[in-house]
């Protein structure tokens, strides 16, 4: 599966509601930007479609969920802890396995993180921390992406280069984004969210900046 | 200004709790029955200044069993309250482990020591069995509050075992260990005092030398005891920790054999209310009830908590009196220094072996035991608060003096006062209630009667009664806390 269909999305947050009724159809293939102000409702979303596609898809959370006391490459490694036995993972938490040392340096070395792999993430700054977050979804390779502003704390050629592995790793991706440009250029659809209502669903190639613009 | 400083509810209720202590002075009995106590406490003192280290073999004897039993005693308890913690939710496991941890180590000795006999089981299980239950509760909290969004991110259908080891673990990790070995201390002071009720540790040393007047002799046990819990961070190494806790169950000593047949009669026949075992049936029962309660219970109780109360006030003012000691923003490093060291004894000497010292010489009444309680206890308050007004930044043309102590320091540190007080609220009845067997007419000193008599069925009942009496001191200790929004971290 990696075409969905989800309807009858909603959230209230202190008997307020946030979100929807709302109701969105992935296409397999789709590469949907969420964009809207801060407080429109891209987190919550993200988090409401994580709920109903869980098993099959690499989540980047805004506070990126790492475990502070392991080291880069156990927080990677946790992105395929299902795949092994409890022993294995046990193992692996005192001495990690050649093989997934290896995978996980190569993994790393795409994002210019190699030399912290035994770091702890909490020594780690805020755009190591994310890129941190992005490889274990990255290794984790389910065939939808969710993330949450995911290149937010990167500087540009590093943010680029992150988008683009994210667009060719994933067949099928939801990402929250508040930069514009980047919406563009590494999304096909468009969907722009506004007082937690789809404000806004198009193709990219049909928009341009100042059509988003209006959201804001 | 007054009006406005009374209605204030901390202040309001540090005062209730200063007006229930004034009242108790008025039934407490405090005195000095000693002929002469102040040579008693001047030979004693010039004992502390000769210490005989060399006097018998037996005091290094003791040292090491001393630390054998705590290292036993913590690991085991933490062995078995962090697997209570993983299920606290349980409200069964919750009220066990608060059960458990209301009757104190020298109580849950006294009970081994009936059916075990000088087995070393007794002194480990009476260690292990109260930790377990702080363990659980201090172990779950901690647990609690691991950050929950690296659980939400796994993949789903990762196993529980993983996903606690993976998520939970590292981020508790560094308080576990903490917490661990700050009970660790805890542990040795108890496994000091078990030697008063026969076990081969300190305690029991310092029983001897005491009652032959060798008091160069106490006095170097007592210096060696400093010196072993103030060089912990020296010696409690993470690398030598698992040679420690593997060694460690070799140097208990042998004791004595344990008689099982002692054991099926206890739980048979020891324990059974007297009257039921007679065979008078529930009509035999109730008089007797009656007359433990009447007699026993209620004078011990009433003992137990105006003693509490009093040593409860009294700890207060001696740590808010003791503090600046140690607070940077008075005195000279030298004043700090010996502060400090002052401070450590106070904390590093059991209450049980401060009152028992002071028993010695003032006589008995609960005048030494109140002293005892409010120094050891106020040593450890007075530390952390002391400690705490470090950290705070005085703009620079603050006050000076007594204006900077009651101006600047005192309202800025004084909710964290009254939490760490109420804190030990709790700790303090619970070692009051012991103090008891030092022959102060608290519950312990019921309890400590019937077990000489061989009325262990009266002492079962007392010791439950001074168990639920504890768990209500600190369900009414968190009530308060909770109420005046004090908040702190676990102390023993």
């Amino acid at each position: 599966m990696s075409g969905f269909d989800l309807s009858g999305l909603t959230a209230s947050f202190s008997g307020k509601r946030v979100i929807g009724p709302l109701s969105l159809n992935v296409n397999p293939g789709d590469k949907i930007a969420l964009v809207g102000k801060s407080g429109a409702g891209k987190s919550t979303l993200i988090r409401l479609i994580h709920e109903r596609v869980d098993r099959d898809s690499s989540l980047i959370p805004q506070d990126l969920g790492l475990v502070n006391a392991l080291s880069v490459f156990h927080n990677v490694f946790m992105g395929q802890l299902d795949k092994h036995s409890t022993w294995y993972n046990t193992m692996t938490l005192a001495r990690p396995f050649a093989k997934d040392r290896a995978e996980v340096h190569t993994l790393l070395q795409s994002l210019g993180m190699t030399e912290k792999l035994w770091a702890p993430t909490a020594s780690l700054s805020g755009g190591q921390r994310q890129r941190v977050a992005i490889a274990r979804a990255l290794y984790r390779n389910a065939p939808v992406l969710l993330a949450d502003e995911p290149v937010s704390a990167l500087d540009g050629p590093m943010a680029n280069s992150v988008m683009t592995d994210l667009r060719d790793r994933f067949s099928t991706s939801i990402i929250a984004l508040h930069d514009v440009e980047l919406a563009l250029n590494y999304c096909t659809r468009i969907v722009g969210i506004q007082d937690g209502h789809i404000a806004l669903d198009q193709p990219s190639e049909n928009l341009v900046a100042s059509d988003i613009m209006s959201l804001y | 200004m007054a009006r406005f400083m009374f209605s204030s509810p901390t202040v309001r209720t540090s005062l209730i709790f200063l007006a229930i202590a004034l009242v108790g002075l008025l039934f407490a009995d405090i005195a000095i029955t000693a002929s002469n106590p102040w040579r008693d406490l001047g030979n004693f003192f010039l004992g502390i200044v000769t210490p005989n280290f060399f006097s018998s073999e037996g005091l290094m004897t003791a040292l090491l069993r001393t630390v054998a039993f705590a290292f036993v005693g913590v690991a085991l308890g933490s062995i078995c309250g962090f697997l209570l913690a993983l299920v606290y939710k349980s409200l069964p496991v919750r009220i066990f482990s608060a059960f458990i941890r209301a009757i104190h180590e020298l109580f849950w000795a006294l009970i081994f020591l009936q059916f075990f006999g000088f087995h070393p089981l007794t002194g480990v299980l009476a260690i292990a069995i109260p930790y377990a239950g702080i363990f659980a509760k201090v172990y779950s909290e901690i647990l609690e509050e691991a950050d929950p969004e690296p659980g939400r991110v796994l993949p789903p259908g990762t196993g529980n075992i993983t996903a606690f080891l993976y998520t939970r673990i590292p981020d508790c990790w560094v308080k576990i260990r903490t917490y661990t070995s700050y009970r660790l201390e805890c542990g040795l002071r108890s496994s000091a005092i078990l030697g008063f009720v026969g076990l081969p540790t300190l305690g029991f040393y310092l029983d001897a030398s005491f009652s032959q007047g060798l008091y160069s002799d106490a006095g170097a046990m007592l210096i060696l005891f400093y010196v072993l819990v103030a060089t912990m961070p020296l010696w409690v190494r993470p690398k030598l920790l698992p040679v420690y806790v593997l060694g460690a169950p070799f140097f208990l000593g042998e004791g004595l054999p344990i008689v099982w047949g002692n054991v099926e009669r206890f739980f048979t026949e020891d324990i059974v209310p007297a009257p039921l075992r007679n065979g008078e049936g529930l009509t035999g029962l109730m008089p007797w009830l009656n007359d433990l309660m009447i007699n026993e219970a209620m004078p011990g109780i009433w003992n137990t908590i105006v003693l509490t109360q009093i040593a409860l006030v009294a700890t207060g003012i001696l740590s808010l009196l003791a503090f600046p000691l140690i607070s940077s923003h008075f005195g000279g490093p030298l004043r700090r220094n010996a502060g400090n060291v002052a401070m450590v004894i106070a904390r590093s000497t059991p209450e049980y072996i401060l009152a028992y010292i002071l028993l010695q010489l003032w006589g008995p009444s609960m005048l030494p035991a109140v002293v005892a309680l409010a120094l050891h206890n106020g040593g450890i308050i007075g530390h952390l608060i002391g400690r705490q007004t470090n950290s705070i930044k005085l703009r620079a043309d603050a006050a000076t003096g007594f204006n900077r102590y009651s101006w600047e320091l005192v309202p800025r540190v004084y909710r964290s006062f009254l939490a760490f007080l109420f804190y030990r609220w709790e700790i303090i009845m619970r070692e009051t209630a012991i103090l008891g067997i030092l022959g102060i007419y608290t519950l312990g000193f019921y309890v400590d009667s019937a077990i000489q008599n061989i009325r262990f069925d009266r002492a079962m009942v007392l010791i439950l009664v001074t168990a639920l009496l504890n768990i209500g001191v600190d369900t009414l200790g968190r009530y308060i806390r909770r109420k005046l929004a004090l908040q702190t971290m676990p102390t023993c």
